[in-house]
Parts: structure tokens; C-alpha cells; sequence
């Protein structure tokens, strides 16, 4: 039996987080949704596990802080001290108050910077990449769920149709693929 | 439901008030300085530490009416219990200037009218002299009347609304709360003044020489972060004891966030006034820093310590702040972290070489305060229901969630 995929397509958010919240006590596992805009409240209903965004965020501050110390260290204590209004620069630790603002500006920088990129990678959005969104209403006024066959093996194609007719559905599109 | 307050939570609020303010009278007794100076100082300090929390709290709480806040409805009532502690504060601290301005101590030394007296050249003081147009008795005593009459008036003015909304439903309660937004933020406006002068005459005007355009944030992230501190195990407290059961996970995890993004806010102030006078250098300006990095090191970089990088590394993960007894745990030491700052704030300059460290005093006087504080606020919580019972806002922050 081919895989097939289900596009339910339903008008408002609420109506849909109550559609998915249905399916999902009657065991059904619901893919994906899209959605012109972030819906509260639907990522623990579907399953969604939690981002780990902050994690990669922590990772690249600590690393522009790192950066940032060290390349201070080397360029105004080990390689050519300076002598700026007098302070001193025979050790890191007594000029550092001075390398602060620094060192908090570039562990921003690579923090915002990092994530950001890690988003737009890790969801395939980077300029140019081609759009995985199976309808392009849905980047307008529709928000669409995504059932497949190959995560329910205990529901066939027909019965999760019949009880998506069940709820306030828009419209339902059955694809192979 | 309304709040009772148990037994048990009396006796260990008067206990620790009696405690406290016996340990006190002992430090009183071993107070060898000129006048009592230490005692009056000490007395300053925890009398503004506490004033500082409700004033912060109130700030706050004014904020929240006037960002039109949803999800801080539920504790609002806490923020209002801990607000009824202003008045308190305040008498505490009008004692201590009424005081100084008695000359009964010199914890404000240019209340020493000998100072700014040409003809007497032994105590004449020609910089002192110079800020007379601002620090002079009477401008002073308006400003000070000035801040604490606005402050409590709006405190009274803002419980009095709330009560009043629990009775009102439809029309009148929208017309209500719209009068409180506006209302909230023309107090914003005073506050804004007022805050960073009163720290200016309170607390700064104590190193009279010294001046900081910087102060008066510093000093306000510190209250703001006293209030937010205060409330978040003030809610925890109340949960555990099986009251406000509406307030969820995600109430507190914000109320934590608060608490890690004000501790930052004090840092960045903190750290803004220092760097700027440490890399000037001019002798005048970072002799205030030299007193207290030189004498009181530990004193100052303990404090810095608690109050930035506890919070930073303790705070910053999710779970942390979703966790009552962590939580509970990391907000009284930057409690007493903040203590700590409004110590090395006031102490070096009221008592100058004779304050080597904090203590009998201090500490005694900070417990019976808490004792105090704790038996206020209390009794101002049990005298309303802990949850607004009508509020515009009120379904939007039972159904809080992030």
C-alpha cells in the first residue's frame, strides 16, 4: 500500500488546535501544521518537543566571549601592550574592566548572530531555499495539519478522513506520495 | 480566598523581630562611635532596604497598569501586600533625617550647618558650601515630604481602586481600569524624578563630595530588583501553603524572569558608573571607589558577585526558574546581596575609618526589620481576597501561558 498524506485545511486556529487535540486522544499523530503565523498553545498538543535554540544560543555567547578575551589578551597585553591613558597593561586582569563593553558586545553579537542562523538552517529558510509548505494558502489565511499514513500504522487513510470530516474542517486533501 | 495569617508565621515574624532588635540593642551598646553614628546608619539602611522593596513593588506595580499587563493580574494582590510596607519605610527613614537634621548624628554631615558657615574656619568646607542651592535644609525637607507624600498617596490611591474593582462588573469596571492606566502612568512620571533625587539626597549626599549623574538607576535597579525578588517567593510561599492555586508554572517562571533581567539591569548600571570613573581617574571621583576596593574588598566584590553572577549562572536555564526551591533559594541570597550593596553603599561614607566590617547592628537590625516587614505584609494580604475578583484582564492571566 502506497504512503498517502492528508491535508486538512481549517479557517481559524482555535478551530484547529480543537481538531488536533481530538485526533491526538484518539491516537492519531499529527506531522506538522503550517500556519501564517506562530499558533499559541499547539506545540505540547502535537508533540512538539521543545526547542533546543537556547542551548545553541549559550553556545555561541560563550564562544564570542571567549573570542573576545582572547583576542584582547593577545593584541593589547601579550603582543604590543598600549598604553592608553595610563592604564595598565602588564596584566589581563588589571585592564580588564576596559575589555568589558567589548567582551559583552561581541558575546551578543555571536549569540544573535549564531541563533539566528541556526534558525534559518535547521528550518531549510535560508534565502533561496525552495518553500516545503504544501499549499501556499497557508502562508495567507488557512492553517493546514499534516497527517501520514507511515505514522499511523493503526489508522488507515479512510478512517482518519472520516474523523477529520468529524471536526470543523475547511477542506481535506489526500495525496500519495 | 482570603489569606490568614497562621499562627506559626506570627510567632516566627515577632520572634525574629525581637531577636533582631535585641541583637540590636547589644550592637547599640558596643557602639563606640561619635553620636551613635553607627547605629543611625544601620538604622538607615535597613530602614531604606525595606522602603526600597515596597518602592520598587509599587514602580512595578504602577508599570503594570500602565503596559496594560495581563498576566500579573493574578498576583497582583501580593505586589499590593508588599506596597503596604511603604509607610512603614518611610517613618523609618523620616526618623532618621528628622535626626540628622536635629544634629543628633552626621550620617548626612552637611547637615552640620558649620560646614557652610564661612566664619568658622576650623569645620568651613568651601565644596559643601558650593551645593547649598540644592542641599539645604528646607529644599531638602520639600523634596523629602514631596516623595513620600506622592508615593504613599499613590499607594493608598491604587489599593483603594483595586478593592473597589472587585466589586464593580461591565462598564464601570473598564472605566475604572482605563483610570487606572492613565493614573499609573502619571505616576511613572513622578517616579522617574523622584527616584533618582531621593537617592541623590538619601544616599549619595552621604559621600557629599562625590557625585554620580549614574546614582540614581543604580540605586532604582536595586529597589526594582528588591520588589521582584520579594514578590516571587512571596507567590512561591502562598503556593506552598496551598493558596492562589490559579497561579501556574508559568506565573512563576515569569516572575523569575524578572528577577534575572532586573539582577542584569542593576549589573549594567552597576558596572556603567564604575568603569566610567575607574578609567577617568580623576583623584576626586574614584577615591569613592578606592574606599571601598582598597578597605572593604570583600565587602564590595561579594556583593558584586552575588548580585551578577549568581543570578546570571543560576538563573538562565528554564528549569531553574520553574522550580520553587531553587528559586526560593537563589532570591534570598540576592536579598541579602542587595543588603550587602546598600551597606557598602552607606557605610564607608557615614562612618569612614571606623567601619571595618558589618555587624552586630547591621544584622540585628536587618532581622528585626525582616520580622516587621514579614507581620506587615501579611496583615495586609489577609485583608483582601489573594485573587482580584473582577478584573478586564483577569481570564487572559488565569489562562497565563508560555
Amino acid at each position: 500500500m502506497a504512503n498517502k498524506v492528508i491535508y486538512a485545511v481549517y479557517e481559524d486556529p482555535e478551530l484547529l488546535k480543537s481538531a488536533a487535540r481530538k485526533l491526538v486522544t484518539a491516537g492519531v499523530k499529527v506531522r506538522d501544521v503550517f500556519s501564517p503565523f506562530p499558533v499559541h498553545g499547539l506545540d505540547p498538543i502535537i508533540g512538539i518537543k521543545r526547542t533546543r535554540i537556547a542551548i545553541a544560543s549559550f553556545m555561541f555567547g560563550i564562544t564570542g566571549t571567549s573570542l573576545a578575551l582572547l583576542g584582547m589578551y593577545y593584541m593589547m597585553i601579550y603582543d604590543w601592550p598600549m598604553n592608553i591613558g595610563g592604564k595598565p597593561n602588564n596584566y589581563f586582569y588589571q585592564n580588564l574592566p576596559a575589555f568589558i563593553p567589548v567582551t559583552f558586545e561581541f558575546t551578543v553579537l555571536c549569540a544573535a548572530h549564531g541563533m539566528a542562523l541556526t534558525y534559518l538552517i535547521r528550518n531549510k529558510t535560508l534565502p533561496g531555499m525552495p518553500a516545503r509548505n504544501p499549499d501556499p494558502r497557508s502562508t495567507d489565511d488557512k492553517f493546514i495539519m499534516e497527517l501520514r499514513t507511515e505514522d499511523n500504522h493503526g489508522h488507515s487513510a479512510e478512517a482518519m478522513t472520516s474523523m477529520l470530516r468529524e471536526t470543523t474542517v475547511f477542506e481535506i486533501n489526500e495525496r500519495q506520495c | 480566598m482570603n489569606f490568614t495569617f497562621s499562627k506559626r508565621a506570627r510567632t516566627i515574624s515577632l520572634t525574629l523581630m525581637v531577636i533582631g532588635f535585641a541583637m540590636a540593642i547589644l550592637g547599640f551598646a558596643g557602639d563606640h562611635t561619635e553620636h551613635h553614628q553607627n547605629t543611625w546608619a544601620a538604622l538607615f539602611i535597613n530602614g531604606f532596604f525595606f522602603f526600597g522593596i515596597a518602592l520598587g513593588t509599587l514602580f512595578f506595580y504602577a508599570l503594570q497598569y500602565a503596559t496594560e499587563t495581563a498576566w500579573t493580574v493574578m498576583v497582583k494582590r501580593i505586589y499590593e501586600g508588599i506596597i503596604g510596607y511603604l509607610p512603614w519605610g518611610a517613618a523609618v527613614i523620616v526618623i532618621c533625617l528628622l535626626a540628622g537634621s536635629f544634629g543628633w548624628h552626621h550620617v548626612w554631615h552637611w547637615m552640620d550647618h558649620r560646614v557652610t558657615d564661612p566664619n568658622d574656619v576650623e569645620h568651613y568646607d568651601p565644596i559643601i558650601a558650593g551645593k547649598m542651592p540644592f542641599l539645604n535644609m528646607p529644599f531638602f525637607w520639600v523634596r523629602a515630604i514631596a516623595f513620600l507624600g506622592t508615593f504613599i498617596f499613590a499607594a493608598r490611591w491604587f489599593r483603594k481602586q483595586s478593592l473597589a474593582m472587585d466589586n464593580m462588573t461591565g462598564e464601570t469596571l473598564v472605566r475604572t481600569h482605563i483610570m487606572n492606566y492613565k493614573r499609573a502612568a502619571l505616576f511613572l512620571v513622578f517616579f522617574a524624578v523622584f527616584s533618582s533625587v531621593l537617592s541623590w539626597d538619601w544616599i549619595m549626599s552621604i559621600d557629599t563630595h562625590w557625585f554620580s549623574t549614574l546614582f540614581g538607576w543604580y540605586v532604582f535597579a536595586g529597589m526594582w530588583v528588591g520588589g521582584m525578588v520579594t514578590a516571587v517567593v512571596l507567590a512561591l510561599y502562598l503556593k506552598s501553603k496551598g493558596y492562589l492555586p490559579q497561579v501556574n508554572n508559568s506565573h512563576i517562571h515569569d516572575m523569575g524572569k524578572w528577577v534575572f533581567a532586573i539582577s542584569f539591569l542593576w549589573t549594567y548600571l552597576y558596572f556603567s558608573q564604575f568603569m566610567l570613573y575607574w578609567y577617568a581617574d580623576i583623584p576626586e571621583e574614584v577615591i569613592y571607589f578606592q574606599v571601598r576596593i582598597n578597605d572593604h574588598p570583600w565587602l564590595m566584590w561579594g556583593m558584586f558577585f552575588i548580585n551578577f553572577a549568581l543570578p546570571m549562572v543560576l538563573l538562565m536555564s528554564r528549569d531553574a526558574k520553574r522550580n520553587p526551591r531553587f528559586l526560593i533559594g537563589v532570591g534570598a541570597l540576592i536579598f541579602i546581596g542587595h543588603w550587602l550593596d546598600l551597606c557598602q553603599m552607606v557605610l564607608p561614607g557615614a562612618l569612614g575609618d571606623h567601619f571595618h566590617h558589618i555587624g552586630l547592628l547591621e544584622i540585628g537590625l536587618f532581622v528585626g526589620f525582616l520580622g516587621l516587614f514579614i507581620n506587615v505584609v501579611f496583615r495586609e494580604l489577609t485583608k483582601a481576597p489573594l485573587t482580584v475578583v473582577h478584573h478586564p484582564y483577569l481570564e487572559e492571566s488565569i489562562h497565563h501561558q508560555i
